[in-house]
């Protein structure tokens, strides 16, 4: 059938089942909103191309599915490159596409030209600039299989003016062949016996398991596996929900804020089987001393993460649902009930801690609260910041896809807008983007994106007037001086001030008044006592809602190991 | 240690970008990099010098695996191959002194290639070496310009490149 370029991608998009865009429309990309506009395919309209690709990232970890973000050439382009890095960092399978300006033109300094494919090379998992209308369907089918096959990630489609205009005939391939990609087909069945061995000779295992488990859809099979052979399990962030938060034998997350439980649990195991998690440096610590009594067993589907940071006894490169369900069949009790007990005093001895008094609400009290209210049964969104610690530390995830959180790149700004992608995904779950005051200004503008869209999304933020971490931070490794992380500082103040007080003056913005002028809901808390009755306040209601609560100020997140000590050298405050 | 790779990737416009892109963006030292067209005109292939250490090389060559447009890659590294590069060396020098430099890259079977009234042009083929060997014999004269190709190697005897080294991808 004969068509324009830019109706093709609509027919690919249809035939890949996509059933909602994020995106923002501008002058190259006009041609695929005309069609896209005479389609039924949802489109979510955000106010920045940022929001966007972010909504299209909460989107795709709410769902499993492949998100789709559209953007114009030039600023449109670039605005989505933060969003890219983040996808990109954590294996999220998205699809990009954005405009160019016309073939001829690229490389002159055209009006609102920019080298998206050269500027986003080391985030993207792969690209393409489309010259031939003709390569159009084939492209579309191959960006989508790339996107969500192997280790997930953004795959970006630059689509020049006249290529998109240009006429061409549209046969959507069957199956794609490309000789350079052939994620995983491996024999593992020695491995798998090898490392059955070493579990059965071990006398302190333990799990050690990441996002790669939720992006392969492998949480029941590490649960059955590690609650039949007794092992006690640690998460990362990413991780989070892959393993029951409530489950005994979940000993909390790892590393430079995880438990004194896990932290221990690393440093004497003497086997650690890593799954879907790649050793990332704030898990590790210093390398030297992470688990150094242990055999590794690293499962995982990216070869380029085996033995990258710490060396691998076993590798077994697969996907962690299938190798585990091969594991499964091989699995048995093991007779290690000491080092499950030793742990279990650990976790009972040195539970996660603050103190909530009558005067000033904590952080972490906002955090129980929600999770007590929704019964655990929430959609989490984080910014990035002590937001992001207390929401992983005092929420318990018993299910995957339900803890959405910018963890490698560490982007403020996420938050929002993937809560917004995971409300769009799913309209009747609760949704709460748990925020600091400073990451949430980041995308505030999508306000106007969840009111529109009627999504009655939930933002908590721990207004404590500070960028927290950067302050925990300095309070922590710069002697307490408080150099530009108070958002409260004006330059009457003095310069060097770390001494909050009543005198400070008033913040900016008015949360409520925002939220209000947006057509939100605002509500302020400042009581402890409030916090129960304003969450479910924000949960029965059926608009977008900002809960702004006014936390103590100086709160830090514990426990932490300094950047590059050792994961057991755990400040606890 | 020097490593070499022999990479086979799509022929397609901004390969060589992304292969180079890969590389430096996560700090690996390339020492010489050679592309060109193969005898299947949509593949490329990409030779390469890489500074490093084996757990280094390792890093590099699943890097560049996860490339969609690569195709092979081949660490000829310990395997018997032939390799080449060409120098282009100009050389300052008096008329006086031409006859010496004309009996150095007769030595090295290289060929002078451009003359004018003070300089001349050595065009010399080899390993890696022996090229050097010459650009130090040639040093005394005085270099003006060193214009080098970078490393290009192929498997020894019967077997294919691919089939000759550590394969991946």
């Amino acid at each position: 059938m004969k068509m324009q370029g830019a109706k093709m991608v609509v027919e690919a998009l249809k035939r890949e089942g996509v059933e909602v865009i994020f995106g923002f429309p501008g002058g190259t990309i006009m041609p695929f909103f005309d069609f896209l506009h005479r389609e039924e395919i949802r489109m979510v309209l955000n106010r920045h191309e940022q929001g966007a690709v972010h909504a299209a990232d909460g989107y795709a970890r709410a769902t499993g599915r492949v998100g789709v973000c559209v953007a114009t050439s030039g600023p449109g382009a670039t605005n989505l490159v933060t969003g890219i890095a983040t996808a990109n960092m954590d294996s999220v399978p998205i699809v990009l596409i954005t405009g160019q300006v016309p073939v001829a033109m690229i490389g002159n300094d055209a009006f609102q030209e920019a080298d998206i494919i050269g500027i986003s090379r080391p985030i993207t998992k792969h690209s393409y600039l489309v010259r031939n209308v003709g390569d159009i369907p084939r492209i579309m089918k191959e960006a989508f299989h790339i996107a969500r096959t192997g280790r997930p990630g953004p795959v970006l489609i630059d689509l020049p003016k006249d290529v998109s205009v240009a006429v061409g005939d549209f046969t959507y391939p069957e199956r794609v062949s490309i000789r350079g990609y052939n994620p995983v087909v491996h024999d593992n069945s020695q491995q798998i016996k090898m490392t059955m061995e070493l579990v059965r000779s071990s006398k302190r295992p333990l799990i050690y398991a990441g996002g790669g488990v939720i992006i392969s859809e492998a949480s029941g099979e590490l649960t059955a596996l590690a609650r039949k052979m007794g092992i006690p399990v640690t998460l990362t962030l990413m991780g989070l929900g892959a393993f029951p938060g409530t489950d005994p034998l979940f000993l909390g997350m790892l590393g430079m804020h995880g438990t004194i439980a896990a932290n221990q649990a690393v440093c004497e195991c003497d086997l650690m089987i890593a799954i879907g998690a790649r050793f990332d440096d704030r898990v590790t610590g210093r390398l030297s001393e992470f688990a150094p009594k242990a055999k590794v067993v690293h499962i995982d589907i990216d070869p380029a993460s085996i033995s990258k940071n710490v060396v691998v006894d076993i590798p077994i490169i697969g996907d962690a649902r299938e190798i585990l369900q091969e594991m499964l069949n091989f699995a048995e009790p093991l007779p290690i009930d000491s080092w499950r007990e030793e742990l279990m005093e650990l976790k009972r001895k040195n539970p996660l801690t603050y103190h909530q008094d009558s005067a000033v609400i904590k952080p972490q009290y906002v955090v129980e609260k929600i999770y007590e209210v929704t019964g655990g049964e929430a959609i989490i969104t984080t910014e990035v910041g002590q937001n992001q610690m207390w929401a992983a530390h005092y929420f318990r995830y018993d299910r995957p896809r339900t803890f959405l959180s910018s963890g490698g790149l560490g982007t403020m700004g996420y938050g929002f807008p993937a809560a917004i992608g995971a409300q769009v995904a799913f309209p009747d779950r609760i949704v709460f983007d748990i925020a600091g005051d400073g990451s949430i200004q980041m995308k505030i503008q999508e306000l106007a994106t969840a009111v529109i869209n009627d999504l009655p999304v939930n933002i908590a933020i721990l207004n404590n007037g500070y960028l927290g971490m950067v302050r925990q931070w300095q309070e922590l490794f710069f002697e307490k001086a408080y150099a530009f992380s108070c958002l409260l500082q004006r330059p009457s103040c003095p310069r060097h001030c770390n001494n909050p007080n009543d005198e400070c003056p008033p913040y900016v913005p008015d949360f409520v008044k925002l939220a209000e002028a947006y057509g939100a809901m605002g509500i302020r808390v400042e009581h402890p006592e409030d916090v129960e009755g304003a969450v479910r306040e924000a949960i029965g209601s059926p608009k977008t809602v900002i809960l702004e609560f006014l936390v103590a100020r100086e709160e830090n997140v514990y426990p932490i190991v300094p950047a590059g000590a050792a994961i057991n050298e755990i400040m606890i405050g | 240690m020097d490593y070499t790779l022999s990479v086979l990737v799509e022929n397609h416009p901004g390969v060589l970008a992304k292969i180079s892109g890969l590389l430096s963006g996560r700090g690996f030292n390339i020492r010489s990099i050679a592309a060109g067209e193969t005898e299947d005109s949509t593949v490329t292939r990409i030779v390469m010098v890489m500074e490093g250490d084996d757990r280094i090389i390792d890093q590099v060559k699943k890097q560049l695996t996860r490339l969609v447009d690569v195709i092979r890659i081949t660490d000829l590294t310990d395997t018997p191959s032939v390799d080449r590069e060409l120098a282009l060396v100009k050389v300052s020098i008096a008329i006086s002194r031409r006859v010496e430099v004309f009996q150095i890259v007769d030595v090295f079977r290289g060929k002078v290639v451009d003359i004018a009234h003070n300089s001349l042009v050595v065009e010399v083929t080899g390993a890696t070496d022996k090229v050097e060997a010459l650009i130090e014999m040639l040093k005394p004269f005085g270099i003006k310009e060193i214009v080098r190709t970078g490393k290009i190697s192929i498997a020894r005897g019967e077997t294919v490149t691919e089939k000759g080294g550590e394969n991946r991808a």
